[in-house]
């Protein structure tokens, strides 16, 4: 994590001060809602279908114990006593009361955290992968990066007013675990012949109504210039995208209009004054971001697998079953990262209560240096592990219900609020996710399925991901009733999109259709290693559609 | 007459505005046009004693007036609604690729909530929407003590003055 200097520290503690006077002069009636509503939004302030909500940010989804058992206190103190992690990283409190916001802001602070530019039109929260830093196939740790980033966009003075949000996430890994390809702008950090650092820049990438993969603008950006190119191609985006309809407003709508190569065109040419000048990166601030990330105390171990390990791998079935989904690989030797789920059966994906998020601050003092992250799955991550501790770590993540062994499986479900919470959703989401794994419940069928990711959103919105699910649902509103539209074949990374497989269905229905996709599935995969998205990429969507259509004796209602 | 804030004093406003025609006009008013009776009626203005202004939407570029800055004392940008961020780029054109030293002047939509940004990105005058208090706004630019860019008001970003502050402390000249 980084660790804020007193400038750092200043800076929040005045957005705190300013945001206290907005809402007192607003309470008062001498701030309208339209003068309002940017402002608040810009402090990550919706007002929802039953209380405001806030979303507080927590910066490309690395958080320290006592960060997090600040927030497990503003969910008992402010909240319902539950915290629910987003999709980007972040945690979001549903109950929050307007005039006790600015009290939670400045809570926040003092451990270094602040809702800044969670919402409104402005570049957000920047995102990247949750295992940055700890992960085995990583080639450069982006987190210095994400840090600079974090601080050139903070309360950038020229675009906090974009035609729409703007989202950016870093990936140095190889495989991409930060959607890097559905991003307004994502960066992959790589090496040069010479061994230098820069960054593959993609632009142009999103989900919501008008899904694209972004394309490469940059095939290698010089990390020194990463500030100016970005600011070009900001800059590029405000003065040029649409702002009068708001569904038009992306970037990525503005990069088709323009064709990619006129755009590129266009940053280039921008780029060329900005090139070289004062917010030209230099080695220095690196440094001195990289000497303020806390750095875990690694004990030297070996590399063999500890002895504890083995002879629980071998005589705990379930445990063996955890170890093989939950645990994730690790760059230093004798060292493990492991998820916890948050996705056990009938619970609301990415919910924690406060008890819960109190007992994972412990668990990552007590087996790790203090350090938990946020994955964009709504999980949450003890990254430095000692691989001997795991079944001991085993034992009371199970006590704790967080640890169904269903990372990367159908289960491990990833739902916006929907229509709960949201009141943008056209349905509910949480109840469909809860039917699924109740469905879903049998771990050895769930083992027998193999690696699915299943992504729910309340609407087009997609801030639950359903277009790079292998399977999608998306809540869709037909008359004033709640439907859902199935699309299958998305991918993460490589960034595939999902294609509708007909007539959307009503809620009860959903749990048979899975069932019948599933089905098929199993019925049509070559061997095991055979995924459910492989099938889709080998037959097409036209058995799925079959199996779940002709099976539907029900009527169905066209969309 | 108008008052304003111009370089965080409050002051009257000399300028008349004046959009279809110079008809009318006094050889020394001060007088804002558009970019189009600027381009129309060049000659004359050229000719005019008093102090010259343009008045530019949020949705017309600094190009457009690019030609003429060098006898301009004043450029106005409109904003229709304080959220449209292409004001802000265009203040950081005029002042940064453009290298215009005169009045430039936020008009429009524009309040206390607004201001930091707009001084940043090198608007020095803010003409208030109607029923603002000046006395008040004029808090709205000492809001934040720090900023991380690089900005018209404050060039060099804040990790070069980081390393200054280092630089200086271990080396107290
Ligand atoms: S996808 Fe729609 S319903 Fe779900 S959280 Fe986003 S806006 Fe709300």
């Amino acid at each position: 994590m980084y660790q804020y200097d007193e400038i750092d520290q200043r800076i929040v503690d005045e957005r705190v001060a300013q945001f206290r006077d907005q809402t007192r002069r607003f309470l008062a009636g001498e701030l309208s809602e339209d003068d309002f509503r940017p402002l608040r939004l810009q402090n990550g302030l919706y007002i929802q279908r039953h209380a405001p909500m806030l979303r507080v940010a927590i910066p490309y989804g690395v958080l320290a114990s006592y960060q997090l058992r600040k927030l497990a206190y503003i969910a008992r103190t402010y909240d319902r006593g539950v915290g629910h992690f987003s999709t980007r990283q972040n945690i979001q409190f549903n109950w929050p009361a307007l005039e006790s916001v600015p009290e939670i802001l400045a809570e926040l602070a003092t451990v270094q955290m602040h809702a800044i530019q969670t919402s409104g039109n402005c570049v957000r929260n920047t995102t990247t992968d949750h295992f940055a830093g700890v992960a085995a196939d990583e080639l450069i740790d982006p987190r210095i990066y994400c840090e600079l980033i974090r601080q050139w966009s903070t309360f950038h003075p020229e675009f906090a007013f974009l035609p729409r949000k703007f989202k950016i996430a870093v990936n140095g890994a190889l495989e991409d675990r930060a959607a890097t390809w559905v991003h307004d702008i994502g960066l992959h950090a790589v090496r040069d012949d010479q061994g230098e650092v820069g960054f593959r820049v993609i632009v142009g990438g999103g989900l919501g109504r008008t899904p694209m993969v972004g394309v490469v603008v940059r095939e290698f950006l010089p990390l020194a210039h990463l500030l100016t190119y970005l600011d070009a191609i900001l800059r590029v985006y405000n003065r040029y995208g649409r702002r009068d309809n708001k569904h038009k407003a992306r970037i990525k709508i503005l990069v088709k209009a323009m064709t990619p190569e006129r755009f590129q065109r266009e940053v280039e040419a921008e780029w060329l004054s900005l090139k070289d000048g004062p917010a030209t990166v230099v080695p220095e601030e690196l440094a001195r971001i990289a000497a303020r990330m806390t750095r875990p105390a690694y004990a030297t171990l070996p590399d063999a697998v500890p002895e504890r390990l083995q002879q629980a791998l071998e005589h705990d079935k379930a445990f063996r079953r955890w170890h093989e989904r939950n645990v994730h690989a690790h760059q230093v030797a004798g060292y493990a990262s492991v998820v916890l789920s948050l996705k056990a059966t009938g619970s609301v994906p990415g919910d924690a209560s406060a008890d819960q998020m109190d007992a994972v601050a412990e668990l990552a003092d007590r087996y790790g240096f203090g350090e938990i992250r946020v994955s964009h799955e709504q999980n949450l991550i003890l990254p430095d592990v000692r691989q001997a501790d795991l079944h001991d770590l085993y034992r009371e993540l199970k006590a704790l219900g967080f640890a169904t062994p269903n990372i990367g499986l159908l289960t491990n479900i990833i739902s916006c609020p929907g229509g709960d919470f949201c009141s943008l959703a056209n349905a509910r989401s949480i109840p469909v996710a809860q039917a699924i794994q109740q469905r879903f419940d049998d771990l050895d069928r769930l083992y027998e399925i193999g690696p699915l990711d299943l992504n729910i959103s309340g609407c087009m919105n997609a801030c639950g991901h359903h277009h790079v699910g292998h399977i999608g649902i998306l809540g869709v509103d037909k008359h004033g009733a709640e439907f859902y539209q199935i699309t299958i074949g998305g991918n993460q990374a490589p960034a595939r999109l999902g294609r509708v497989i007909g007539p959307s269905l009503g809620q009860e229905d959903i749990p048979d259709a899975i069932e019948r996709l599933i089905e098929v599935y199993l019925e049509a995969r070559l061997h095991e290693e055979e995924r459910f998205v492989d099938v889709v990429e080998r037959l097409g969507i036209e058995p799925f559609k079959a199996g779940v259509y002709a099976s539907q004796e029900r009527e169905v209602l066209y969309a | 007459m108008l008052e304003l804030i111009r370089d965080r004093a409050i002051v009257r406003d000399t300028y008349h505005l004046r959009t279809d025609t110079l008809d009318g006009i006094l050889p020394e008013e001060d007088v804002i046009v558009s970019p189009a009776l600027l381009a129309a009626e060049r000659a004359r203005l050229d000719q005019h004693q008093g102090k010259l202004g343009v008045w530019l939407e949020t949705s017309e570029g600094p190009e457009i007036i690019a030609a003429d800055l060098a006898r301009l004392d004043l450029v106005v940008v409109h904003f229709s609604s304080f959220t449209d961020g292409r004001g802000h780029s265009t203040a950081r054109l005029l002042r940064e690729r453009y290298g215009f030293r005169g009045e430039l002047r936020a008009a429009g939509d524009v309040f206390k909530e607004t201001l930091h940004y707009l001084s940043r990105c090198g608007f020095n005058a803010f003409a208030l929407r109607p029923g603002e208090s000046l006395t008040h706004a004029l808090g709205g630019l000492d809001v934040f003590s720090e900023a991380y860019q690089t900005s018209v008001e404050r060039q060099s970003p804040l990790f070069r003055r980081r390393l200054q502050n280092v630089a200086s402390e271990e080396n107290p000249l």
